[in-house]
Order: structure tokens, then sequence, then C-alpha cells
């Protein structure tokens, strides 16, 4: 297996178009590295520079230390699983499986041997006669990751492997493929726009925004502290909330929302933390997890509730999304509540915000303070 | 179903059929009307007949054709004219069509626009130009001269006809295949030309009707009797005196055979759709 390392890897299309701007990160060997960000984000052609499918403008791009900037793409010792599979249409299961293999003149023997082994790890083994159209969307997609697997190649490389795929399916591929980067010890590199895969299968998460890295971290180190108001909005599920305001001056720090509905005393860490911003537009960010139900709120949270008017209520069945308001023509919140929790459509219902858990951003550069 | 919509679908199917069957019988009338003329005794054009098989059918025609005519010199030169403008067609158009679909380059847009403008122009119109370039090249007289012209006149239908297959294959299988092991080259032909059997095989069919059938360029870039393809060998039956009818009835029927034969060969493959099952869709 090997590292990957990109040194201010820039692309530009035809016509000045700027997809990815200065790149820098390292994959290191066996790490499990996803490229995350919205459509248009540069994840993919980085992806693509990678494995010499497109070219690149500036930059370089080492595997395992060589710079591979001018080698063909059958010459990285990479494998590649496509978002459409991919798969050749004119030949089986077995034959696709292979195709690497045979080109690369291994002994036949061989080539059985490990078209025998993937199929086994992939549960594939009774389709090997049988042509891509004759499976199913997960079957073909097993097949695409088979066959990047026999090759036992350098690196791996997936670019939204499991988008065409129903929402089941997706996450036992999705368990399957960490399973499998566990077992196979590989470095892999894995592109997707689904920030639920990126939390659950990376080691370090690559977040990209028009071109530009906005922030590379554990998932944990992301979720817990982004680096700006794009990556916190952008990881978790419901969004986080965003409340512009100022932090104010009083027996301790406040923070007041822009329309002085919401005012929420900082705890003393942060207090601490912010005293040199007192004044400055700021933007609070709370996640929806991190506001409770203020009836059932712990004491420590007691100067932290804000009247809230209900607007929908969803129920998850485990927990219930509850979207609010805190004046007339104010923003829509979410809050995550306990299943037991009552609010009422256009009734006023009392919250705790636990600020111990708020993260905050300049209103000017965006980035964290 | 109720009784009344079972009716209108029966008489939907009636008519269906009736309109289909009025169009094979057009179709075919043509053909049986030439098996009619070359079954008939002596040399008779005109019928008022409507019989299928004539009275006192025989197959003298058939058989003078191969005696008294040079006509398997003219099927040999047809054949081989036809078979190598087939195989320049196959080659230049699958390479050709490939490189317009595929990559992007100065001059593509123009060169493609051009392919399609040579198709607008009639045939006897570039004859005069091309008769002079050959004479210069010193190609009258030869069958290079007539398959220059064939392949010419044949590549920008079949270029296109192959670029436009090639747009319908995913770039990832070819992308896919690189990453494995290929060069753009062996990705073109191993796993990209088996995909675009149905335009190949529609490609191969048009350039040898295009040669096979073909009577104005032959006309008058082969003057030789030797060098004589079927079309031409055909026309000599027809004379300033008299037109030996019942022989060109049946020489058509023999040049029509193996174009017959060559469809239904290559039909399994016109069906498309090979490329099912490879990307999602």
């Amino acid at each position: 297996m090997a590292s990957v390392r990109l040194e201010n890897v820039k692309k530009v299309y035809e016509g000045g178009v700027v997809a990815v701007h200065n790149c820098n990160f390292e994959v290191e060997d066996k790490e499990f590295v996803v490229l995350v960000g919205p459509s248009g984000c540069g994840k993919s052609t980085t992806l693509r520079m990678i494995a010499g499918l497109e070219e690149i403008s500036e930059g370089r791009v080492l595997i395992d230390g060589q710079v591979v900037n001018d080698v063909a793409p059958k010459d990285r010792d990479i494998a590649m699983v496509f978002q459409n599979y991919a798969l050749y249409p004119h030949m089986t299961v077995f034959e696709n499986m292979a195709f690497g293999l045979r080109l690369r003149k291994f002994p036949k023997d061989e080539i059985t041997k490990r078209v025998q082994e993937a199929a086994s790890i992939l549960g594939i083994e009774e389709y090997l006669n049988r042509k891509p159209k004759a499976l199913s969307g997960g079957q073909r997609q097993r097949v695409a990751v088979g066959r990047a697997i026999v090759r036992k190649p350098k690196v791996f490389l997936f670019d939204e492997p499991l988008s065409n795929l129903d929402a089941k399916l997706r996450v036992q591929m999705r368990t399957e493929i960490s399973k499998l980067h566990r077992r196979l010890g590989a470095t892999m590199i894995y592109v997707t726009h689904d920030q639920t895969e990126a939390m659950t299968m990376a080691d370090r998460i690559v977040l990209m925004k028009d071109g530009h890295i906005q922030q590379i971290a554990s998932p944990l180190d992301i979720y817990n502290g982004p680096a700006n108001r794009f990556v916190a909005g952008f990881i978790g599920s419901p969004a986080m909330n965003f409340i512009e305001g100022r932090i104010r001056k009083e027996r301790s720090l406040v923070f007041e929302a822009a329309d002085g509905a919401i005012r929420l005393p900082l705890d003393k860490i942060q207090g601490r933390r912010l005293a040199d911003h007192v004044g400055k537009p700021l933007t609070l960010g709370i996640r929806p997890e991190h506001i409770h139900d203020a009836a059932t709120s712990p004491r420590t949270m007691a100067s932290w509730k804000i009247k809230a008017g209900i607007e929908i209520v969803e129920p998850m069945g485990n927990e219930l999304y509850v979207y609010f308001t805190t004046s007339a023509a104010g923003r829509q919140y979410v809050a995550r509540l306990k299943p037991d929790a009552q609010p009422e459509v256009g009734a006023s219902f009392g919250l705790a915000v636990d600020m111990g858990k708020a993260h905050f951003f300049s209103q000017e550069s965006e980035l964290a303070v | 179903m109720t009784v009344r919509s079972k009716r209108t679908a029966l008489l939907g199917r009636f008519l269906t059929h009736a309109v289909l069957l009025l169009f094979v019988v057009f179709s075919l009338f043509p053909v049986w009307q030439v098996v009619n003329i070359s079954l008939r005794p002596g040399n008779q054009l005109l019928s008022t007949s409507l019989e299928l098989i004539p009275t006192g059918a025989t197959f003298e025609n058939y058989v003078r054709l191969f005696t008294e005519a040079d006509f398997l010199r003219w099927l040999w030169n047809s054949t081989f004219v036809s078979l190598v403008v087939t195989v320049t067609g196959v080659v230049f158009a699958s390479m050709a069509g490939y490189g317009f679909s595929r990559f992007r380059f100065a001059g593509r847009n123009i060169g493609l626009l051009s392919l399609l403008t040579t198709q607008m122009f009639p045939a006897t119109m570039l004859l005069l130009p091309m008769y002079i370039m050959l004479i210069k090249l010193g190609l009258i007289n030869s069958y290079l001269g007539v398959v220059i012209v064939y392949s010419a006149t044949a590549l920008p239908f079949c270029i296109w006809t192959m670029k436009g297959y090639y747009d319908t294959i995913p770039v990832s299988l070819e992308e896919a295949a690189r990453i494995d092991g290929c060069t753009h080259f062996s990705a073109f032909y191993r796993v990209i030309l088996p995909l675009a059997a149905p335009a190949l095989v529609i490609t191969a069919l048009f350039s040898f009707m295009a040669a096979w059938s073909e009577y104005l360029v032959a006309a008058q870039i082969l003057q030789d009797t030797r060098l004589w393809t079927l079309p031409l060998g055909l026309k000599s039956f027809e004379s300033s005196m008299s037109t030996e009818w019942g022989m060109y009835g049946a020489g058509s029927l023999v040049v029509m055979v193996p174009v017959v034969l060559l469809f239904l060969a290559l039909s399994r493959w016109l069906v498309s759709g090979l490329t099912l099952g490879s990307v999602k869709g």
C-alpha cells in the first residue's frame, strides 16, 4: 500500500474556469480519506487528477513518494470504482474482474484464484458467469469493487460509488466498504456528497467548497470543531442553526440576536475566549441536538431558556424534529428533542440552548472564533 | 376488458396488419416482376399476365448468364471492390468517429460540418472533379480509383454514424479500462469497439452497398471490360438495337443475393442495447 500527496494542485478548465485551487493534503498509508462537499466543489476532479484521468494544470501529485503527473493511469497502480459502475457489458462478471490481471499478463491460475477470492469476499461467486445486465444495482456495484480489489493496487479510489443505490443498500454497502478497508488494510480515497457516508467511513475528512479545501480533520473533530460556518452547516443533519447577533457586555457577556429576540449568556470558558469580540458582529451556531426541552433540561441550562413559536413537528420515532421561530418575522430554527417532549404546532414552547456546545463565527470572514 | 374495447382493439390490429400488408405488397411487387421476367422464355419485358410464375417458365436465362456472359468476372470484381471499400470504411470511420466523439480539438466542429456538407452534393456534381483528380493520379481504369471514390463518398455518412453511436457509450468505460491497464488506443479496441458492433455493422453494410450497386462512377473510371463491376456488366445487356431483358432480370436477382445474405447474417448485430447493464441507467 502507499501514501498519496497533493502539493498545490490546481485544475483550470478551458475558458479559465478554475475547478480546484491549490489543493494540499496527504493521505497516509492505509488511511481512509473522504473528500466531501456539495456538487461542483471539485472533489471528483481532485480524485480524477489522482487517477490520471484529468490533467493537472499546476502542482504535483505523488503516489508513494513518486511524482505521477505525467504517468498514465495504468501505470499508477491504482484502482477506481465509478459512480455508474462502468462494468464492461460484453464481458461476464469473471471477465470483468479478470480484465486488469489479464492485461498485466498474470498466469491463468493466479487470475482464477484472485477472482474467486474477491468474489467470495463480496458474495458474488454465483454470478461469475453472468453478464452485468443480468445483475441488480447492488450486485453490479459489488462487481465494480471486486474488479478493483483483485488487482491489489497501491491506492483505491471511489467516486461516489453508492449514489445510485437505494437507501437501504447504501447503508449495507457503506459498512461493507468499511469492513473491506479494515480487511485489506488499503489506502482509500473516497468521494461523496453525502456527509453521513463521510462521517461514518472516514479516518479523515477533506471538506471542499468551490474548489477550495475548507477543513481537513477526523469526522468528530470536524463535527465538534468546524473551521468555518460552511463546514458547520454542511456536516450534521438536520443542519446547524445559525443566529446573527453580537456579544454585549452586561454583568457577564451575553449573546444577543440581531432582532433582539434571543439573549443568551455565555458560559465562563466562552466568555474568556470571546472577550475580544465584544460588540463585533458574530454568528452563533448551535446544533439541533443541543437545544432541549426546557421543562426537562438540566439546571445548568436555567439561564439559557428561550420562548419558541412551534411551526412544524416531525416525529421520527426515536426523536422529534421541531421547527420553530423566536420572533414573528424571524428565521426558522430546528431542535432535536426527545420523543416524549410535547410541543404543539402554533403554541409557545420553552426550549433550552446548551451554550456550552455553541459555536461562534465571524460574520466578516465566516471563520470560527 | 369490455366487449366494446375488445372490438376496438381487434379493429386496430386488423387495420395495422392491413396497412403493413399493403406496404409489403408494394415493396415486393418490383422484385416479383424481376423474378417473373427472368423466368420468361425468350426476351419478353412486358406482359399483362398476373401469373405468379409465367407460363413456360425456364432457368435458361440463369444458365446463359453464367455461360454466355462474363458474369463470374464481374461478380469477382464487384466483390473485391466492395470488400475493400467496406474494410476501408469500417477502419477509417470507426477511428475518425471515435476521435470526433471523444476529443476536443481545433477544427473539430468545422470538420464535422464539412463532412455533413459533402453529403449535400449530388454524385454527378462530384464526378468531373474526381475524374480529373484520378486522371492526374493515373488511377483511371484501376480498382484503386473506384475504391478511393467510393470510400470518399461513403465515409462522411459512416463517420457520423459511428460518432453518434460512440456518443451513447459512457466515457467511464474507457476510463475504467485505462485504469485497469489499457492505453487509450487499447481501451478503444478492447472495450469501445466491441460495444459499437451495431454501428460497425451499419457502417459495413452501407459501405458495401455503396460500392456493390454503384454504376455512375464505375462507368467513368472502369473502361476496360475486364475490370467491370456487376452494374456495368448488367448494363452491357442493353444495346442500341435490343435489350436482353431475361438475362438482365436473372443478373439483377443474382446481384441481390449477396446483399440479402449479408443483411441476414448481420441482422443480430443490428439490435441495439448491447450496452445495457454496463452503467446505471
